[in-house]
C-alpha cells in the first residue's frame, strides 16, 4: 500500500510529533508515505478570513502537485488540514465558477488541478482501506486495560460527513478497540477545542477545554487521543491553564492517535516522539502490557 | 474602524454586502432562514458573542449592518461547522462568517485592536513568506503586537515544547513559495475586471 | 374528408396564453388552412359562453371536426368533448392543442411563442380528418370496495360504505384494526381518550354484517381497472383458528416465552409470543408471533398454550391463505409511520436515558400502557423536569422537509398530561412556531400557557448529559438558544420528549406501485390534484385517505375519509362506468400470431386465441398504453384514437414550418 502524504505546517513545529508519530506507524504497518514535493501551508481556517478564491487557489497547489506526482489517494492527518483540502474538492466540484477561478489561477504558475484526486484522512485510510481486521493482526501490544478517550474534535467529520458521523463519530473508537483498548463515550468527542481562539480568546477556548477534559475524567479516561495539532496542543498544553483558571486539577496525558496506536504495532516511545509531551506519558505507556 | 457615519453610506454598504454574501456559493440560502435559534444554540462560542449567528443573520437581513460589522460575533467564529450540518434550512452559515470576516477586512472595518483580524493577517503573510505556516513566528509577531502578558501565561509551557524541539526558531522556504504571489496577483487582477 | 369542415378555437386563457402569444395573428394564420371552415378566439373557452361557442357554430355551420388550442387537455379535454358531445358532434372529433402548458408558459421570446403556436395548432388540424368516431365502452362496475388499512381513517371509510348497503373488505397488516389512534393516551383538544372514542368505531367495523374485515392480512397483487380490480390477499396465518377462539387471553399468560418487546407498546412493555396486542383489539382473536414461538422455530416446547386453550384453537399447522377478491374501488388508508430519532445523534435517543418519543410517552402516559399510566422515568421515579423538544425531524432540509402539522398540538397535550399527573414539575415546550390552526386549537394553547408551562422559542441544539455544575449532575441537558430572550440556555430535564414527525412507510413508494399510483417528493401518496382532488389518484377508481397522504390529525383524517368513501360510492354505486374507447385492436386477418404482443402487455390485456391462431385485445382489460402497437413487426395493433394515420398526419402538421 502506497500513499501520497500531506503532513501540514504543525508538523514542523508544534504537531512534530504527529508527523513522526505517524511515519513510524505506517513503517510498521508496511504502509509506504511519499511526501508531497514541495508542499504549501493549505490555508486552514485563517485563509479563509481573507479570501476565498485564493484559500481554495492555495490549497489546490497541493492537490496539483499531487495529482502529477502520482495515483494514489493523498493521505492527511490534520484534521484542518483534511476539511480545507476536501472542501476545496467539493467546492470546485459543485462550483463552475470555483473550478474555473482555481483553474486560472493555478495556470498563472504553470499547473492544472481537475479536482479529482481523492483526499483521505489517515483514520479514514486505517478503517477503510486497512481495515479492522487486518489492524488487529498487527498488534504486538495490545491495549489491554487503557481506557482511551478518543476526541474527534470539530473538523474530523465535519462538515464533510464524508467517513464518519458529523454528530457522534465512532471510527477512532472502532480502531482503538480493534488494537484492545476499552473506549470511553464522552459527550464532548466532537466537540469543538476552540482552535486558534486559546490565543486571539483564551476564557474562551479555555472553557471549552474544560468541558471536554471533564467528560474525559468522567468518563475514567487513562489518555486523550487526538487527531489534529491544534487540540492537542490546547487539551495538553494547556491543561495547566485551565487548572488555573477553573480550579480543576486535570492529570490526564494526551496523545495524537498516532502515537498510542504505534505503541500497540510495536513501535517505542523514543520512535513516537512521545518523550515530546508536555503532560508526560509515562503511566500510559507503562500501563501497556507488554 | 471606520464609522458608518452617514445613513446612505450605510445603505449603500448594506447592498454591497447583500451582493458579495449572494455571490457566494449557496450565499442567497440565507433569505430561507426561520429563525429557529439552533445555529447559535449549537455554537460553543455564542455565550461570548454579543450577537449570535442568528442575530447577525436577521440583522444581516434587515439592513443593519452596523450591527453586523460592530459585533464580536464573526471573531468569535471557531469553524467548527456545528451550525453548518445542524441547519434546518441548509445554509452553510460558517462559510457565511467567513465571508462576513473577509468584507470586514475589505471594507476596512475590522476593529483595529481585534486579535482575531491579527493573527489572521500574520497568519496570510507568513503562508506567503515562506510558503508555509511559520508557527513561532507567527505567535512571536502576536505577542509582540496583540498580547505582552502571552510569554508569562505561556512561559512554563513554553519552555518545555521548545526543549522538545516543537518549537524551532527558523524556518525553511519551499521552493515554489512565490508561486503564492503569483496566485493571489492572478485572482485580484481577476476581481479588479469583473468590478 | 374533403368534407371536413374543421372549427378552431384559440383560447386566450386570460394572459396566460394571450400574453405571449399573438393570438390574433394565429387566428388569422389557422383561418386560411386546409379544410378550416371557422377559426375564433375567446378569452375563456372553459366558461360557458366559450363551450356556447364550439356547440352553436357544431350545429348551425355544419362544423364537423373541432379544435381547442387552449391548456393542457389533463385539464380541459373531458370539458370540450362533453361540449361537442352536447351539440351532437362525436367527442372523440375534438382535439386539444396544448399552447399553454407546451408553449406560453414555457418560452420567452414572443415571437417564438407565436410561431410555436401555429405549428402546434397544425398539427391538430392535419391530424383531425383522420379521427374516427369512437364511442365509449361501458364496463360493469362491482360495487365492493377494499378499503387498505384499519386505522380511524380505514375504518371511517368502511363505515360510511357499509351504511349504504355495500359491501366492504376491510384489510389490515396487523392482528388488529384500530392503527396508531389506539395507542394514544387523551387527543387533542378535547382531551378526549382516544380509545374511548376509537373502540366504538372499532367495535361497529368488527360488526357490521356489510364488512369483511381482513385482519393480519396484507394485498399482495393488483390488477384490473375501474370498477373491476382483481386483488390477491394474503391472509397471514396467526396459528390460532379465529372461528373457534373466543379471545379469552388464557394462552397469552400460559406461554413461556414471556420477554418479547410489545410493538404496540413502543417496546417499552413486553408480551408473549401469543399475543393480543391490546385489551380492545378488534377481532379480539390471538395470533402467534412466528419469530418468537419455539414450537414454530422447531425448538421444544411443552406447548401451555394449547393446553391452556379451552375451544382447542391453537393450531401450528395453519398456513397462510391467498384469496383473490373482486372489488369496483379501492380505498388506501395506510397510514405514517413515526420518524426514528435515532437518525439524529445529537438527541441522545438511544444513547442516553430517557429520550423518549412521542409515542412512547403515550404509552406511557395511557393508564392501560406499560407504566399503568403513571409518568416515570426508566428509574420509576417521576420527572421533576421534563422538556418537550418540537421538530424532530421535520422541517428539516436534512431530513424531512415538511412540517408534520400534528406535532405542535400533540406536544401541547403532553404538557397538559404531564402538568395533570404532576402539578409540581415543570415542563418546558421549545418550539420553532406554535403551529394551533384547528378548531379549539388555540383557545387549548392558551389553556395550556396558563397551566404554567414555559414556553421556549427556540429549536433545541442537542441533548447531552455533560453536567457543568452540580445541579446539573445527573440529569439531562437541553441546550437551546431562547430566541425570544436572546441567550442560550441549558434546560436541566429529568425526561426529555422528542415531538418526532411523521414519515410515509418504509414501504410507501413499493405500495403505490403495486396499486399503481404514484408518490409526492415528500414521500407520501401522491393525490390527483392537491387543491381539488385529495383523495383521488391518478388510477381511477383507486382513493387515498388519512396520513398516508400526508400527516393529519383525526378531525382532518375523519372528513378525508368520508370524502373517499363518498368517492368511492360515486363509482360503485352506478352500474357500469363509461371507459374511454382509446384502446387497441388486432385484425385476424393481419395478425400472423406470433405472440410478441401477447408477452410484452403490461396489463395482460391480449390473449392467444388458439382456434383462430391470432392475438386479440381482452377489450375491457386493454388501458390504451400503446406497447403493442409499438412492439408488433408487421404493424398489426392499431390504438383507437391514435392510428398510424393521425400520428403520421400530426408529425407532418408540425414539422410542416
Amino acid at each position: 500500500m502506497r500513499y501520497l502524504y500531506y503532513p501540514g505546517c504543525s508538523s514542523e513545529a508544534t504537531g512534530k510529533a504527529y508527523d513522526i508519530s505517524t511515519r513510524a506507524m505506517m513503517d510498521k504497518l508496511g504502509v509506504e508515505l511519499v511526501e508531497l514535493d514541495d508542499w504549501n501551508c493549505c490555508g486552514a481556517t485563517s485563509y479563509f478570513n481573507v479570501r476565498e478564491l485564493d484559500s481554495f487557489a492555495i490549497a489546490a497547489r497541493n492537490l496539483a502537485i499531487a495529482q502529477k506526482q502520482g495515483d494514489e489517494d493523498l493521505c492527511v492527518i490534520c484534521n484542518a488540514c483534511y476539511t480545507t483540502l476536501a472542501k476545496t474538492n467539493r467546492y470546485m466540484a459543485e462550483s463552475p465558477e470555483v473550478h474555473e477561478a482555481v483553474n486560472g489561477a493555478l495556470g498563472a504558475v504553470g499547473r492544472a488541478y481537475d479536482g479529482t484526486k481523492a483526499v483521505r484522512h489517515v483514520m479514514d485510510v486505517l478503517i477503510n482501506d486497512i481495515g479492522l481486521e487486518a489492524l488487529g493482526e498487527k498488534v504486538t501490544r495490545r491495549l489491554t486495560g487503557l481506557k482511551v478517550a478518543c476526541y474527534y474534535g470539530c473538523q474530523y467529520s465535519r462538515p464533510m460527513g464524508a467517513f464518519d458521523d458529523t454528530e457522534f463519530p465512532v471510527t477512532m473508537d472502532q480502531f482503538f478497540q480493534a488494537l484492545g483498548a476499552e473506549t470511553v463515550d464522552f459527550a464532548g468527542k466532537a466537540k469543538c477545542c476552540g482552535g486558534m481562539m486559546m490565543l486571539t480568546k483564551e476564557e474562551g477556548a479555555l472553557r471549552l477545554c474544560h468541558e471536554l477534559l471533564k467528560g474525559a475524567q468522567d468518563g475514567g479516561a487513562d489518555v486523550i487521543v487526538c487527531a489534529c495539532p491544534l487540540c492537542e496542543m490546547n487539551l495538553e498544553g494547556y491543561q495547566p491553564r485551565v487548572n488555573k483558571t477553573f480550579g480543576t486539577s486535570y492529570d490526564i496525558p494526551v496523545m495524537y492517535l498516532t502515537q498510542l496506536a504505534g505503541l500497540a504495532f510495536g513501535a517505542s516511545p523514543k520512535e513516537l516522539a512521545l518523550d515530546k509531551q508536555v503532560v508526560p506519558c509515562d503511566r500510559v505507556v507503562a500501563a501497556i502490557p507488554a | 474602524m471606520t464609522e458608518l457615519a452617514t445613513i446612505s453610506e450605510a445603505k449603500k454598504l448594506h447592498r454591497q454586502f447583500y451582493e458579495d454574501v449572494m455571490s457566494m456559493p449557496g450565499g442567497e440560502k440565507i433569505k430561507i432562514c426561520q429563525q429557529c435559534g439552533t445555529c447559535t444554540g449549537s455554537c460553543p462560542t455564542s455565550y461570548l458573542m454579543d450577537w449570535g449567528p442568528r442575530e447577525i443573520i436577521a440583522a444581516f437581513r434587515a439592513g443593519m449592518i452596523d450591527r453586523v460589522v460592530k459585533s464580536n460575533t464573526i471573531w468569535l467564529c471557531t469553524s467548527c461547522y456545528s451550525c453548518t450540518v445542524r441547519c434546518p434550512a441548509g445554509i452553510k452559515i460558517t462559510d457565511l462568517m467567513y465571508e462576513l470576516k473577509r468584507i470586514a477586512i475589505k471594507y476596512d472595518l475590522a476593529p483595529k485592536d481585534g486579535k482575531s483580524p491579527a493573527m489572521t493577517k500574520y497568519f496570510v503573510d507568513s503562508v506567503h513568506k515562506h510558503g508555509r505556516n511559520h508557527e513561532v513566528e507567527l505567535m512571536a509577531k502576536f505577542m509582540l503586537t496583540k498580547d505582552w502578558g502571552l510569554p508569562f501565561k505561556f512561559a512554563g509551557t513554553g519552555l518545555k515544547l521548545f526543549t522538545a524541539g516543537r518549537l524551532p526558531l527558523f524556518a525553511k522556504n519551499i521552493k515554489g513559495k512565490d508561486e503564492l504571489d503569483k496566485i493571489s496577483a492572478y485572482l485580484e487582477a481577476q476581481e479588479a475586471k469583473a468590478q | 374528408m374533403a368534407e371536413d369542415k374543421i372549427a378552431v378555437y384559440l383560447c386566450h386563457c386570460g394572459t396566460n396564453i394571450a400574453g405571449k402569444v399573438d393570438v390574433d395573428k394565429v387566428v388569422a394564420w389557422a383561418a386560411e388552412q386546409p379544410n378550416v371552415a371557422i377559426a375564433r378566439e375567446y378569452k375563456y373557452m372553459c366558461s360557458d359562453p366559450g363551450q356556447d361557442l364550439i356547440k352553436e357554430d357544431i350545429q348551425q355551420h355544419g362544423i364537423n371536426r373541432v379544435v381547442v388550442a387552449a391548456c393542457s387537455p389533463t385539464m380541459h379535454e373531458p370539458t370540450f368533448r362533453k361540449a361537442a358531445a352536447d351539440a351532437g358532434l362525436n367527442p372523440y372529433l375534438l382535439q386539444m392543442a396544448n399552447v399553454r402548458e407546451h408553449c406560453s408558459w414555457v418560452t420567452v421570446d414572443k415571437d417564438e411563442a407565436t410561431e410555436k403556436a401555429k405549428r402546434i395548432l397544425n398539427a391538430q388540424i392535419h391530424r383531425l380528418p383522420f379521427n374516427e368516431a369512437l364511442e365509449p365502452i361501458e364496463v360493469p362496475v362491482n360495487p365492493a370496495v377494499m378499503v387498505v388499512g384499519g386505522g380511524i381513517a380505514g375504518i371511517e371509510a368502511a363505515l360510511k360504505l357499509a351504511a349504504t348497503g355495500k359491501k366492504v373488505y376491510l384489510v389490515e397488516k396487523n392482528p388488529s384494526i384500530g392503527g396508531h389512534m389506539a395507542m394514544f393516551d387523551k387527543t387533542f383538544p378535547t382531551l378526549d381518550c382516544a380509545a374511548c372514542i376509537l373502540t366504538p368505531k372499532m367495535s361497529a367495523a368488527g360488526k357490521d354484517p356489510n364488512i369483511e374485515l381482513m385482519a393480519y392480512s396484507e394485498v399482495v397483487e393488483v390488477d384490473g381497472y375501474v370498477g373491476n380490480f382483481k386483488v390477491k390477499v394474503n391472509k397471514k396465518a396467526r396459528y390460532v383458528n379465529t372461528d373457534t377462539c373466543t379471545g379469552c387471553a388464557a394462552c397469552l399468560d400460559a406461554c413461556v416465552v414471556r420477554k418479547v418487546l410489545s410493538e404496540f407498546d413502543q417496546g417499552l412493555g413486553k408480551r408473549s409470543a401469543i399475543y393480543i396486542p391490546f385489551p380492545q383489539a378488534v377481532p379480539l382473536r390471538a395470533t402467534i408471533d412466528a419469530e418468537k414461538c419455539l414450537t414454530l422455530k422447531g425448538k421444544k416446547c411443552k406447548q401451555p398454550c394449547t393446553t391452556a386453550c379451552g375451544p382447542g384453537a391453537i393450531d401450528f399447522e395453519q398456513q397462510d391463505e391467498l384469496v383473490e377478491l373482486e372489488v369496483g374501488a379501492i380505498i388506501m388508508a395506510t397510514g405514517f409511520e413515526l420518524w426514528d430519532p435515532g437518525q439524529d445523534a445529537r438527541y441522545g435517543y438511544g444513547r442516553l436515558d430517557n429520550v423518549i418519543t412521542s409515542l412512547e410517552f403515550e404509552r406511557i402516559s395511557n393508564a392501560s400502557g406499560p407504566t399503568g399510566g403513571e409518568i416515570v422515568c426508566k428509574n420509576g421515579e417521576p420527572p421533576k423536569s421534563v422538556a418537550i423538544l418540537h421538530c424532530i425531524g421535520s422541517r428539516d432540509q436534512n431530513y424531512q422537509e415538511h412540517c408534520s402539522r400534528v406535532c405542535c398540538m400533540y406536544s401541547l397535550k403532553f404538557s397538559h398530561l404531564i402538568k395533570e399527573h404532576l402539578p409540581e414539575t415543570e415542563v418546558y415546550e421549545l418550539y420553532i412556531d406554535m403551529r394551533c390552526y384547528g378548531k379549539g386549537y388555540e383557545e387549548f394553547y392558551r389553556r395550556v400557557m396558563d397551566e404554567g408551562v414555559h414556553m421556549v422559542r427556540g429549536r433545541a441544539a442537542e441533548v447531552t448529559d455533560l453536567a457543568m455544575s452540580p445541579e446539573e449532575e445527573g440529569r439531562l441537558i437541553v441546550k437551546t438558544e431562547d430566541t425570544l430572550l436572546g441567550i442560550v440556555r441549558r434546560i436541566p430535564a429529568d425526561m426529555v420528549i422528542l415531538s418526532s414527525g411523521l414519515a410515509p412507510a418504509k414501504d410507501a413508494k413499493a405500495v403505490s406501485q403495486t396499486f399503481g399510483f404514484g408518490c409526492s417528493a415528500d414521500g407520501f401518496f401522491l393525490e390527483r390534484h392537491p387543491k381539488l382532488e385529495p383523495v383521488s389518484t391518478i388510477t381511477d377508481g383507486i382513493f387515498i385517505a388519512g396520513c398516508c397522504q400526508y400527516p393529519k390529525d383525526i378531525p382532518d383524517t375523519v372528513a378525508q375519509a368520508g370524502a373517499a368513501a363518498a368517492g368511492a360510492l360515486a363509482l360503485v354505486d352506478n352500474a357500469t362506468v363509461k371507459v374511454e374507447p382509446t384502446i387497441s385492436y388486432i385484425d385476424p386477418e393481419k395478425c400472423c400470431g406470433c405472440h410478441i404482443c401477447v408477452g410484452l402487455c403490461p396489463h395482460v390485456a391480449i390473449q392467444y386465441n388458439e382456434e383462430l391462431k391470432v392475438a386479440e385485445v381482452i377489450t375491457a382489460a386493454c388501458k390504451g398504453c400503446g406497447v403493442c402497437v409499438a412492439a408488433c413487426g408487421s404493424n398489426v395493433p392499431q390504438q383507437h384514437g391514435y392510428l398510424d394515420d393521425q400520428i403520421f398526419a400530426e408529425i407532418e402538421g408540425a414539422m410542416a414550418f
